[in-house]
């Protein structure tokens, strides 16, 4: 049975199928005019796929993301689905119930939206602009490290620690955010500087 | 992974042991599943639960946590003494037939040279017997009593079946059906795989519980081969990506290490990274560590690194102890040592064992910044939520920075997966709000330090204000700019040593891959392991080809595997001492008379005859270790050692606590329980529906597995009056959760050294943010004691007690 049909077959029993019914003396074109006319488009077809891989777990399943609008064509995009790669030759298509849930992850009501700040002592977050964060932020560093860093050891040798500030990198994130986030923290000296996989 | 996901197909035998892939890694389980049904292969689970994973195998045995050596020293035990032994792999391939020098012995569970005052051993008698040429004195004929072989002989003896089932609680008969099952393997036409996960890493031991299987499968002849392999089923998408780029305390990238204090010239550095060839004609290849390592230089300070400065080494900080691990932080934090904290993408507050310890040291923080997609618990560790985080807001003095930032459906770029494949992919939603790249975010943060210094000088400007930074644009520099600055390029014309006139490489060209990285400037490259990801070719790591010519699962058309595109390491070790396939039906590699040829990228020179260079060749010896010498710090072959919290003494020496070179600080010591006050061995897992703390922002998730629950024995709850149900309370030393009572067959109480013991399982999804119900974490009871060569904490093995209670209050999910 091809597609056409079945779909006809399920319009029928919907009830909804007049034109089929009659579909010998009608012909094609009038029902499928009918069946237009009745079911809402397939929601993926004015979407765009995007090629990408499940963040969750080592396996790294591919997934076709589709969206409506096209980031490549400097269009907003909003992603309403996404499934599993059928041309990846580890998952071939399937998803796990983490991976198959994942639009959800995209779209979920803890996604954070905007810079917040927490003065001392406080019991909230307030909106701070990211302008200010980064000054803020790298005023903090740099009069640390200026305060704290260890130039030289006992014996004179140059040792270049900043131990009294840390970060902790991120097992999600692209090899090439990782690349620049190493170049920031070991340019800086901070040996504090660690990632999941110790963990 | 030596082999990688689409490999599993190939194996006769998977044994899942420190690890749960069908519910961890399921799409990944699913090549086990293939083997199963289109090889007959069967699957062993050794596990202290009946996982879902145990629940499709062929044999399902239990294991108390954190006795996995002595389990896999007995197996070895087995397949010696039945001579299932891959004898050819084992003599051509390992150090068996190396004479080991004098000092050096076992006894009473510790290896020659241990100092308790320092909690570490002097390692200098754990070494080779080195001849008059400069080479490994060796007996092929294995009779030396003094020969790794015999020495491994006598170190395994104790390891009896009888023994094992002491120490394990596995019954003798299952252990002896999995050793059974597991010695087929040593014969050239079967293979077994080894997929484990943190099971074997969060352990005090951990190192030694996965070299004792490394060990196993050497001796039985599976590494390089189809099928075979020691396979890591890393946690996080990119875990693998991360401590290959280095971001690490100890390391630079491409496991490059930091440099200590007492390498106090690029000289000295050099030094003892000279990887003199242990044997003749080996390649020992890290005798081009210098390439790599000057050509990292260029790639972080360009023309600032120059050979009249040292390539800029002292740019690089000095390390005073191995390591400023996680732990160490910290516990520095914890004592008031740090003052300002970025945490990118990471929980701590939820994954560092003892989450009390946790709290105070962030509270102690005079500045915390989070680059997050998700609103975590650690960027709001001040925000009080009653049961789950009681902490005095008003008292703590931290400023908060909460950022956020993309996710990956709206960036490009390669995740390392965990058969080393890096897979570009690319972004098709805009994120919300003003969510930003974390590259962005980076390059705003680096180039306003930069202006400050720049503008007031201040504490060593010199490693910031030349840090190579040419993007196109500087405050947001793209994915592909940072991929090929990973590549590397040249940068000046590259010729044909034998050929000046030939150039091989022109300057401003990508290099091809890291064999055309030089050690006089000439070159740059980021992370040489990585160096063909992004060459003249273009993007590899794009590539899209899922062609596999006679269905080997190799894959070479798709994306880009480290190192070289080569899909399976050790690869050359498929092939017997003439070249020739160990299995003609699972032919990798083969030596043609002139060359290796074969489905995949030979992890050997391709000219390298086969009875002269060994195939271990990042090895010194050329051949794989079946005694590790003195580079583990607690010893050259695993020996059994009990967690720092066991509910048993150590059968071998009652006296010695954990593993006996385990860092442990003096605050952490106090909290540590006995099996008197906490009676019941506790252990963390995840489960199939969530990912960490991930998916519980996720309403499907939270809708799947809504609730955080510990798992019991039907024995533990009848004999504690605890329903299925039912609330508890479980504490450890260090602090306590509450939760449902899940009471399951699968778990059951072991014998062990002719006690009982009881297993309370922890899954570790909950917290306090999100959309699941609010819940805790193992972490709320776990120990602050890392492994003792790589610090990864103990959180697989723990003492708690638990009794009946009542429900924690205001349970509500935050969204
Ligand atoms: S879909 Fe599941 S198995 Fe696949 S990568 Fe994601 S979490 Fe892993
Ligand atoms: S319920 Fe699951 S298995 Fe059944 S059709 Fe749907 S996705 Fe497939």
């Amino acid at each position: 049975m091809n597609m056409e049909l079945s779909r006809r077959g399920f319009l029928k029993l919907a009830g909804t199928g007049v034109a089929a019914t009659s579909l010998g003396a009608m012909g094609f074109g009038e029902a499928e005019a009918a069946e237009i006319a009745h079911v809402r488009p397939f929601k993926l077809t004015t979407t765009t796929e995007t090629r990408n891989t499940c963040p969750y777990c080592s396996v790294a399943c591919g997934i076709i993301m589709y969206s409506k609008g096209d980031l490549r064509k400097g269009e907003t995009a909003d992603i309403v689905h996404i499934e599993g790669d059928a041309d990846h030759p580890t998952n071939r298509g399937t998803l796990c119930p983490k991976g198959a849930a994942l639009k959800d992850f995209v779209k979920s009501p803890t996604r954070l939206q905007y810079p917040m700040h927490r003065k001392p002592g406080s019991d909230k977050f307030e909106r701070i602009s990211w302008e200010d964060a980064f000054d803020r932020i790298a005023r903090l560093m740099k009069d640390d490290r200026d305060a704290n860093f260890v130039a030289t050891n006992a014996a004179g040798v140059p040792v270049n620690r900043w131990t009294t500030v840390g970060l902790l990198a991120a097992s999600a994130t692209t090899n090439e955010t990782a690349w620049a986030t190493f170049k920031f923290a070991k340019a800086l000296g901070m040996v504090g500087f660690d990632n999941q996989a110790r963990v | 992974m030596t082999n990688s996901w689409t490999d599993i197909k190939n194996t006769d035998l998977v044994v899942v042991m420190g690890g749960n892939a069908a519910e961890a890694h399921p799409c990944g389980f699913k090549w086990v599943t293939e083997a199963k049904a289109n090889r007959g292969a069967r699957l062993i689970v050794v596990d202290p639960r009946y996982t879902r994973t145990a629940s499709v195998s062929d044999l399902y045995a239990p294991i108390r946590q954190g006795t996995d050596i002595a389990f896999l020293n007995g197996v070895m035990r087995y397949c010696i003494d039945n001579d299932k032994v891959q004898w050819e792999y084992v003599k051509a391939f390992t150090n068996a037939s190396y004479l080991v020098k004098d000092g050096f012995g076992y006894k009473d569970g510790l290896f020659t040279g241990y100092d308790a005052e320092k909690r570490d051993y002097d390692r200098s008698t754990w070494d080779y017997v080195i001849g008059d040429d400069g080479f490994v004195v060796t007996d092929p004929t294995l009779q030396n009593p003094r020969c790794v072989w015999n020495l491994l002989k006598e170190h395994l003896a104790p390891y009896t079946p009888d023994m094992v089932e002491r120490i394990c609680g596995t019954p003798k008969d299952k252990f002896l059906k999995v050793a059974g099952m597991i010695s087929e393997c040593s014969s050239p036409t079967k293979t077994m795989t080894s997929m484990y996960a943190l099971g074997w890493t969060q352990h005090s031991k951990g190192s030694q519980n996965i070299r004792g299987m490394a060990m196993l499968q050497l001796i039985l002849g599976n590494i390089g081969v189809r099928g075979g392999g020691m396979n890591a089923l890393r946690g996080h998408s990119n875990i693998q990506g991360l401590t290959d780029l280095g971001l690490m305390s100890h390391l630079l990238t491409g496991y490059l290490t930091m440099p200590t204090e007492k390498e106090v010239d690029f000289a000295t550095y050099m030094s003892t990274r000279q990887f003199k060839p242990l044997r003749p004609g080996q390649t020992s290849y890290w005798q081009n560590y210098k390439k790599f390592m000057v050509s990292f230089q260029k790639a972080m300070w360009g023309d600032a690194a120059r050979a009249d400065n040292d390539w800029a080494f002292n740019y690089l900080s000095k390390l005073d102890v191995p390591s400023y691990d996680v732990l160490r932080v910290f516990e520095l934090m914890y004592d008031g040592k740090v003052n300002g904290y970025i945490c990118q993408g990471f929980n701590p507050l939820l994954a560092f064992p003892n989450r009390a310890k946790n709290t105070k040291a962030l509270s102690n923080l005079k500045w915390l910044v989070t680059l997050d997609p998700l609103d975590t618990e650690t960027s709001r560790f001040w925000e009080n939520h009653g049961d789950f985080n009681p902490v005095d807001t008003a008292s703590i003095q931290t400023e908060v920075f909460q950022l956020p930032t993309t996710c990956f459906a709206e960036d490009d770029g390669s995740l390392t997966n965990s058969g080393r494949w890096l897979q570009w992919h690319w972004a098709g939603g805009t994120p919300p709000g003003e969510a930003k790249h974390d590259t962005y975010t980076i390059a705003q943060l680096f180039l306003r330090l930069r202006d400050l210094y720049r503008k007031e000088g201040g504490a060593f400007p010199d490693p910031i204000v030349n840090l190579s930074w040419e993007y196109a644009d500087p405050n947001n520099p793209t994915p592909e700019e940072l991929a090929k600055e990973i590549n590397g390029r040249a940068l000046s014309d590259l010729t044909d040593p034998a050929d000046p006139t030939k150039v091989l490489v022109a300057a401003g060209k990508q290099v091809t891959n890291f064999s055309q990285l030089r050690d006089d400037g000439s070159t740059m490259c980021g992370c040489w392991i990585y160096s063909g990801n992004f060459n003249e070719q273009g993007n590899n790591m794009a590539r899209r080809d899922n062609h596999d010519p006679d269905d080997t699962g190799a894959y070479l058309g798709w994306t880009f595997a480290w190192p070289l595109n080569r899909r399976t390491l050790y690869n050359r070790a498929s092939a017997d001492l003439q070249g020739k396939p160990w299995d003609p039906s699972r032919k990798l590699l083969e030596w043609d008379g002139s060359k290796w040829t074969g489905y995949d990228v030979p992890d050997i020179a391709p000219t390298a005859k086969p009875d002269e260079v060994g195939p271990f060749i990042m090895n010194q010896e050329g051949t794989a270790r079946l005694f590790a010498r003195g580079l583990m710090r607690d010893g050259p072959f695993p020996a059994h050692m009990e967690p720092f919290e066991s509910p048993v003494a150590n059968v071998f020496n009652p006296k010695m606590r954990g593993n006996p070179v385990a860092r442990v600080f003096e605050t952490d010591v106090a909290q540590l329980g006995t099996s008197d006050e906490f009676p019941y061995a506790g252990t963390s897992y995840r489960l199939t529906e969530h990912f960490h703390f991930w998916t519980k922002h996720n309403r499907v998730n939270s809708a799947l597995q809504p609730e955080f629950f510990v798992e019991i024995s039907e024995e533990l709850a009848k004999e504690k009056n605890i329903d299925n149900g039912g609330w508890v309370r479980v504490w450890s030393k260090r602090g306590e959760v509450k939760a449902k009572a899940m009471v399951t067959k699968r778990i059951r109480p072991l014998t062990c050294d002719g006690k009982t013991v009881h297993i309370v399982g922890v899954p570790l999804h909950w917290g306090f943010t999100g959309s699941a119900k609010k819940g805790f974490g193992p972490n709320s009871l776990a120990a602050f004691v890392g492994d003792a060569n790589i610090e990864t904490p103990e959180s697989k093995a723990f003492l708690v007690n638990i009794e009946p209670s009542t429900a924690p209050k205001d349970r509500g999910a935050s969204a």
